[in-house]
Formats: C-alpha cells, structure tokens, sequence
C-alpha cells in the first residue's frame, strides 16, 4: 500500500488549495444580489458635540424661586415623580446651598451675597465618572458620541451601587411605583418603574431633535451648553471670560458643570 | 410466569399514559390564533415597518435593536428598505399606528402567554383615547 500515502497527500493538497480559493471567487464573482438593508442613523437635526457641558451663571439667580421653572420644566417633560416623603424623593435637579454644593473649608468673611445664591445641582457629567465604574450591568455608560452620562433603564437591576459612588447626590432610586405621584404624564417619554435608579440625561431626547435641555430653555440665557471640545462654543467663551468653579473637583471627577460665581 | 397478565396490563397502562397527550392533540384542535385588529391610521399605511412576516415573527429583534440604538449610540432614525423613515419609539410610533393595544400587542400576547414588561415605563396609550 505505498500508494496510498501519497494519494492521500495530493488529495489533501488539492483540497487547501480549493480552501484558500475560496475568497479569491469570492472577490472576483460578481456580488449576489442583495435586498436593500434598513438603515439607522441618526436624525439630521442632531447637535453634535464631542463633550456636552454646561456653564451655570450663578449671578443670575437670587433665591430659590428663580430656579423653581428650570426645576418644573426638566420634572415635567421626563414624568419625574413628586413624592414627597424626602427618603422616597427622586429629583434630576434641585437646588442647594452654596455649603453643600461647594463643601469643604471655605474662607472666613466670604461674600455673603455669593453664599446665600441657590446654587441649581443635576448630575455633572463627569469625563471621569466613577457611577460608569461601579455599575455591574453595564447600565450606566459614557456615551462615546457626546460624553453624556447616560442610564440603560432597561439593565438596571437597582444594586444602587452607583448611587454609592456618585459623590454629588444626582442619582435617585424608586423606593416605590412613581407613576401614581406623577402629576401630569408627558406621553411622549417613559417614565420609570419601581426598582430602577434615575437621574438627569442631559436631555438626550432633545438634542437628538436639535433642542436644548429644557432647563437651559428655561433659564432666560443664564445657563449656557455647548461643547466643551470646541474652542470656539459658547461655553468655552464664557470658561476664558469668567472665573468658574465645579464641584468637589478635588476628587478628579472632571465634572461638565460649571459655575460661574 | 404466573405474573403474565399483570406484565402485560402494566405494559398496557404505561403506554396509553406515554401516548395520550399525542392522541389528545390529534383528537382535540388548539385554540385558533386570535385575529388582531388594525387601525384605520395602520390600514391607511397598508404597511408594517418591515414586512409582515418579519413583524409577525422577528418584531421582539427589532424592538431589541431599537432601544440599542437609541439609547446607547444616540441613533433614533429607522430608513426602512422602502426608504420610509421612522423615529425609533416604542409609545410614539409603533403605538402611533397601533393605538388600539388591547386589540393588536395584547391580544396576540395573552394568546402567547407573553407578558412584555415595557408598559411598567413605556406608556401604553400615548394618544390617550377611550
Ligand atoms: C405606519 C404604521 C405602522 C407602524 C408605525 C407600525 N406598524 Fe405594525 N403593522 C402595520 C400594518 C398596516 C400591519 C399589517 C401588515 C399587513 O397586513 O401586511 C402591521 C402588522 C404588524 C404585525 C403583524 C401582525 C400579524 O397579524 O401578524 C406586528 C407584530 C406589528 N405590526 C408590530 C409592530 C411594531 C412592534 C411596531 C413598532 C416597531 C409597528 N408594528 C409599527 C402598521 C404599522
Ligand atoms: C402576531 C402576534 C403578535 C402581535 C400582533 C404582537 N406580538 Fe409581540 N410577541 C408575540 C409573541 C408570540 C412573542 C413571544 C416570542 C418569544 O417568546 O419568542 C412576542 C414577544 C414580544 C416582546 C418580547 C417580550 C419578552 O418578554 O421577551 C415584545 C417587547 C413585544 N412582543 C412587543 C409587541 C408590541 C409592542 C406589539 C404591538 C405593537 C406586539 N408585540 C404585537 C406575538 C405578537
Ligand atoms: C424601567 C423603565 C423601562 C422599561 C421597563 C422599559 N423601558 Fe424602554 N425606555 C425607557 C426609557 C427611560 C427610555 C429612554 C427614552 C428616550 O431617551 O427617549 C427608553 C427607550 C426605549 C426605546 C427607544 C425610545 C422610545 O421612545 O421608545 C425603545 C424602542 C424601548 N425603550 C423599548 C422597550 C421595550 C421593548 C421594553 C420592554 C421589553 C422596554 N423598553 C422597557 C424605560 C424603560
């Protein structure tokens, strides 16, 4: 049975090289014809950016009444609950004290004026988000398109463990059901379902249709977005021009939101 | 081999209990699928956002890549084959043109025995009719 070997060779060498010819036919025959595919995309009224950020104008604001319509407004459109059990309470933005929004040592004999503003707080946006790294779903995420820190309501398991890691508070979870403490329902956004964390989206549902959050509408041009990335978009004017402030920006967070006091 | 006939009856037992869902199935129908209803607004459109075969089978794959897309890759347009756009939404377009939920999603669903939990958040009757 000598033969047999090498037959058995020459079979096996015909056979890879009918393998390896395989992609060349691929290449040279003409493509089959295809059924026109769906395309997604996205709308072509979009705002682009690279980083989305926000830069608040502090002096614009004197008591806790101006910033009460950006509050509604941003409540309103996203069916944010009002509970008012303030454990149960969720909130996308609020407003705070100057202690709280800016903690740490302050200086003796600051200005009283600058310490009694209402200092309107959401989430930041962070370029460095530490509630991205804590999530374990993968349900918060950095959208690579825009920087926002964004929510997959639909992985969300409620371990809360971002909420841990947020160090500014923005994050809220449904102790309970939220749609009977919703007071007028937007039917053109979900609302959220007991077990689930929320916070604010920057309102990626609008800048998606070339809108500006609703809070930054509301604000009567005190508050100003744009792109960080930009040297020349208006926040970026407002950052050279102004002396601003972020907050907790020892923790390396990086946060989008800006203050000019 | 005394014990013969109780062999064979507990033969003949045992198979008639093996075999009788197959002959209950031959014996008794299923339920006939029930029949949805379509909208005047999905009449006048004549067509689903894709084929109604592809609806009828894969519609869960396609409601799976559209909140993909517009949630994590900020894409919320849909060109269909035909080169009709649609806005990716569960509540603004699938229910624009199947308003009447309780006679198209649910009644296909109850039949199924699916329970989709969308609607704890998705608002299932965004038009707000009856
Ligand atoms: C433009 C209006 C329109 C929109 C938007 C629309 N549909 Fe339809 N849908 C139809 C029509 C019309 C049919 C019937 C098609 C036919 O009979 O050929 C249909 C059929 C279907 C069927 C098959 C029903 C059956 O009898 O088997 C399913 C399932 C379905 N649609 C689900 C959806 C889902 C899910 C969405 C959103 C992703 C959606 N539809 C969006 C108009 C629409
Ligand atoms: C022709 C019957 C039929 C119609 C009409 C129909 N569905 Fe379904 N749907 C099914 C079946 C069957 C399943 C389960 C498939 C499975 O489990 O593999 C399903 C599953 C789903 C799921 C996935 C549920 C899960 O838990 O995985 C979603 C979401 C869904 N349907 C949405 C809709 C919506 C929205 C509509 C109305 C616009 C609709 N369906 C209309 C038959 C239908
Ligand atoms: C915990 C609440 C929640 C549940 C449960 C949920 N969603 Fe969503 N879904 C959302 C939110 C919030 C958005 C973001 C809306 C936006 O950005 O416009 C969204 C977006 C979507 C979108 C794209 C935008 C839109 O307006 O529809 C689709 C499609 C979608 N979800 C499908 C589903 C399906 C299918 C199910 C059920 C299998 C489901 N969702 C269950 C909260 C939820």
């Amino acid at each position: 049975m000598k033969s047999s070997r090498r037959r058995f060779m020459k079979l096996a060498g015909a056979a890879a090289l009918g393998l390896g010819a395989q992609p060349v036919i691929k290449a040279v025959a003409p493509a089959s014809e295809e059924s026109p595919q769906p395309v997604i995309r996205k709308g072509s009224n979009a705002l682009p950016a690279e980083q989305w950020a926000m830069v608040i104008d502090t002096r614009r604001f004197h008591s806790a009444k101006d910033l009460e319509p950006l509050i509604e407004a941003c409540h309103k459109i996203h069916n944010v609950p009002h509970l008012t059990n303030k454990n149960h309470e969720i909130k996308w933005i609020w407003e705070t004290h100057y202690h709280n929004a800016f903690p740490g040592n302050p200086n003796p004999y600051q200005s009283e004026e600058v310490e009694h503003r209402p200092f309107m707080v959401l989430c930041n946006h962070c370029e460095n988000p530490p509630c991205v790294r804590a999530c374990p779903t993968k349900a918060t995420f950095k959208r690579e398109s825009d920087g926002i820190v964004l929510m997959d309501f639909h992985r969300c398991i409620g371990c809360r463990f971002c909420m841990a890691a947020c160090p500014y508070g923005s994050r809220s979870f449904n102790f309970r059901d939220p749609r009977p403490f919703i007071e007028e329902t937007n039917p053109k956004f979900p609302t959220r379902m007991k077990g689930v964390v929320e916070k604010c989206n920057f309102c990626a549902e609008r800048l998606a249709v070339g809108q500006k959050p609703a809070c930054v509408e509301a604000s009567n041009g005190a508050i100003v977005f744009g792109d960080l990335k930009d040297p020349h978009s208006e926040v970026r004017e407002l950052l050279r021009e102004n002396f601003t402030i972020r907050r907790k920006q020892n923790l390396g967070t990086e946060p989008s939101v800006y203050y000019i006091v | 081999m005394k014990d013969k006939k109780w062999i064979v009856l507990g033969l003949v037992v045992f198979f008639g209990l093996l075999l009788f869902p197959l002959a209950w199935n031959m014996l008794v129908k299923a339920a006939p699928a029930p029949e949805v209803v379509l909208t005047k607004k999905a009449k006048a459109a004549k067509q689903c956002v894709m084929p109604k075969e592809y609806m009828t089978s894969e519609h869960m794959q396609l409601l799976d890549l559209w909140r993909h897309s517009v949630v994590r890759n900020a894409k919320r347009e849909y060109v269909n084959p035909e080169g009709k756009k649609f806005d990716m939404s569960l509540s603004n377009t699938c229910l624009d043109c199947h308003s009447n939920k309780e006679q198209f999603c649910d009644r296909c669903h109850n039949y199924a025995s699916v329970r989709p939990y969308c609607w704890d958040c998705h608002i299932d009757n965004p038009k707000g009719e009856e």
